[in-house]
């Protein structure tokens, strides 16, 4: 083991984090806010993949402005999806919340394969980023390196919105304590709405810029990374940006070295390590205890 | 009154389940024996959700448990088929003791997110050991030997005498599910679901029963899961995987979480529209979704909720067409 292969593990592990974060960092903002756990917040990525790529195409080819149309279109159905179904169960149990989110897993699936077919789509280039860069005498996909920038730039961003905005504030209170929000003014169930709105744009970004990373687009791709987003957005604490963003980063580094070292036991570490933050720090690493 | 009729519909049940086990063609019969295995895997699974309001993600672990413990034991030590179903079953239950008492440490989202975790641990063992489990190939060749009784044996082999094992394990189960929802036990449960808060204040340990509930329907799956195995012959990775445990919450929604019959109606409804659609259309799916849609926002009470509080209706109506008083209602 030398010098070179641990920092290409590690280039590799940071492209995955912040890759699982884009679409980690909507999904933990809507829990955060509006207490759902999003199923089909995977489906937003997979949509947001598929109408990026789509979008791209119409656009003679340009990525950029791909990806600025094919997440408004996602934002349309995550608005659907608030206004008149969701917002009608956030006072039953918790089982039919999860199971209308998941009810939206399966439409968008079948969905997606009635508009796109059910095979897989090959991605296109993005000019100027489909390179390799030479770091210590390897290649490294450029486009991984955009994504490692990526990341922690939406992360700031976010950072900026919720801490240092008006809107970030009314988010904070509302997400606090709805009853005293809506009681000195706070529409809560439109800033729901709007919250859960910007959520999707955050997974179909995440869906547009998976375009090249992933490489193929397949109908099944939203559960996959669903769980890997439910497991970092748990990690952190649920509901937590900040730890979601460590979160990430963590995952990202143990699977890029655990697939290096011990690929048998590469999924069993994510899910013990998992298991192990719920069993003892439930609130995760910035959450107070209750 | 409604115990008599609860016991004529069960009557009915066991009349038309043997039925087709003697008359139906070799299809129908198939499909019957999986309506029933996943009535088996739902009827245990609603114990927990709709006795104590857990939502589990991890019961395709145990259903796996069953399968796996069943492939292995019939594969590498004896054939017989009971002994493998029992050797299933105790795994799936040993396994629901492990994972659970971790599990029912936490409530809500925090205890569907540990079994999600645990189920997905065991579901990635599977998918890796390749060496026991056959990783994605999963357990393939499993033999559905002559179950020999001492003197006489019966030959599982034919699907019509497999099936008949099946119904006794259903009515088994049933009778088992139903003693055990009558029971004082059963009834703390219900008691957890109403207001754990108080149940608690009377002295009542909610993390014991919470975990009884888990180990019995971690049970039940594993008896599901070896009896699937030796349907199909083989035991499949998938069978651990978190979106197989979506399953018996689904066809538990559709019959009714709150009703004792709602899993085995759901799971008939849920496997007989899935032929149904499949034949018009590649999207089956796409309509189960929005049947599942349309029970979250309007129909919750499940198909056998909607069915008897309208029958209540009815019958309350004619009731008043009597010219009893309503306030006796409340009184007997």
């Amino acid at each position: 083991m030398n010098l070179e292969s641990i920092v290409h593990i590690c280039l590799a592990g940071l492209s995955t984090g912040m890759f699982i974060w884009l679409v980690a960092s909507g999904l933990t903002l809507i829990f955060g806010v509006l207490g759902v756990l999003n199923f089909a917040h995977g489906s937003f990525y997979m949509l947001g993949a598929y109408c990026c790529f789509s979008a791209l195409s119409l656009m003679g080819e340009n990525f950029w402005l791909g990806l600025i149309i094919g997440p408004l279109i996602v934002c349309a159905v995550g608005f659907i999806v608030e206004r008149f179904f969701l917002r009608y169960v956030y006072h039953l149990e918790l089982p039919y919340q999860l199971l209308l989110t998941f009810a939206f897993v399966l439409l968008f699936d079948d969905l997606v394969k009635i508009v796109w077919g059910a095979g897989s789509l090959g991605s296109p280039t993005v000019p100027g980023l489909s390179g390799s860069v030479p770091i210590l005498g390897r290649n490294f996909p450029t486009y991984n390196l955009f994504i490692i920038i990526i990341g922690p730039i939406v992360a700031l961003g976010l950072w900026g919105l919720i801490e240092k905005t008006w809107w970030g504030r009314i988010i904070r209170a509302a997400s606090s304590d709805r009853e005293m929000a809506s009681a000195i003014g706070v529409k809560v169930p439109s800033l729901f709405t709007a919250v859960f709105v910007f959520g999707t744009w955050l997974g179909a970004m995440g869906g547009g810029l998976a375009v090249p990373y992933v490489g193929l687009l397949t109908p099944g791709m939203g559960e996959a990374i669903i769980i890997e987003a439910f497991v970092v957005a748990v990690i952190g604490g649920l509901g937590s940006l900040k730890g979601a963003f460590l979160g990430a980063l963590i995952i990202g580094l143990l699977s890029s070295f655990g697939t290096r070292y011990i690929p048998t036991f590469d999924m069993f570490l994510t899910f013990i390590l998992m298991a192990v933050i719920l069993l003892w720090r439930p609130q995760g690493f910035f959450g107070e205890a209750s | 009154m409604q115990a008599k009729w609860n016991l004529l519909l069960l009557g009915l049940f066991i009349a038309i389940l043997i039925l087709i086990g003697l008359l139906a063609g070799r299809f129908t019969v198939y499909l019957t024996s999986r309506v029933m295995i996943l009535s088996i895997f739902a009827l245990g699974y609603n114990l927990l959700l709709g006795r104590t309001g857990l939502l589990s993600f991890g019961h395709a672990a145990f259903y796996a448990a069953g399968a796996y413990g069943l492939g292995l034991f019939s594969l590498h030590v004896n054939p017989h088929p009971l002994a493998g179903i029992a050797v299933g079953v105790a795994f799936a239950c040993l396994l629901a003791l492990v994972i659970g008492f971790f599990c029912v440490r936490h409530t809500e989202i925090y205890f569907a997110m540990l079994t999600l975790a645990f189920g997905m641990m065991v579901f990635s063992l599977i998918w890796n050991l390749r060496d026991i489990t056959g990783g994605d190939d999963g357990l393939v060749g499993i033999p559905r030997a002559p179950i020999s009784l001492g003197i006489f044996s019966i030959p599982i082999n034919k699907p019509q005498y497999f099936y008949f094992l099946i119904v006794a394990f259903l009515m088994l189960s049933i009778v088992l599910i139903h003693r055990i929802r009558h029971s004082p036990f059963g009834l703390v449960l219900s008691g957890i679901r109403e207001n754990d808060k108080r149940v608690e204040f009377a002295g009542v340990s909610l993390k014991n029963y919470r975990l009884g509930a888990f180990i019995i329907s971690g049970t039940f799956a594993g008896l599901a899961g070896a009896l699937g195995t030796l349907l199909e012959r083989n035991a499949n990775p998938f069978g651990a995987h978190w979106s197989h445990s979506a399953e018996p919450v689904l066809v538990s929604l559709i019959g009714g979480i709150q009703t004792f019959s709602g899993p085995i109606v759901g799971s008939a409804i849920f496997i007989i529209l899935r032929e149904i659609i499949e034949r018009f259309t590649q999207n089956w799916m796409l309509w189960f979704a929005i049947i599942l849609l349309l029970i979250i926002m309007g129909f919750r009470g499940g198909v056998v909720g909607g069915l008897s509080s309208l029958s209540a209706k009815l019958f309350s109506h004619r009731r008043t067409v009597d010219g009893l008083p309503k306030k006796n209602e409340h009184r007997k």
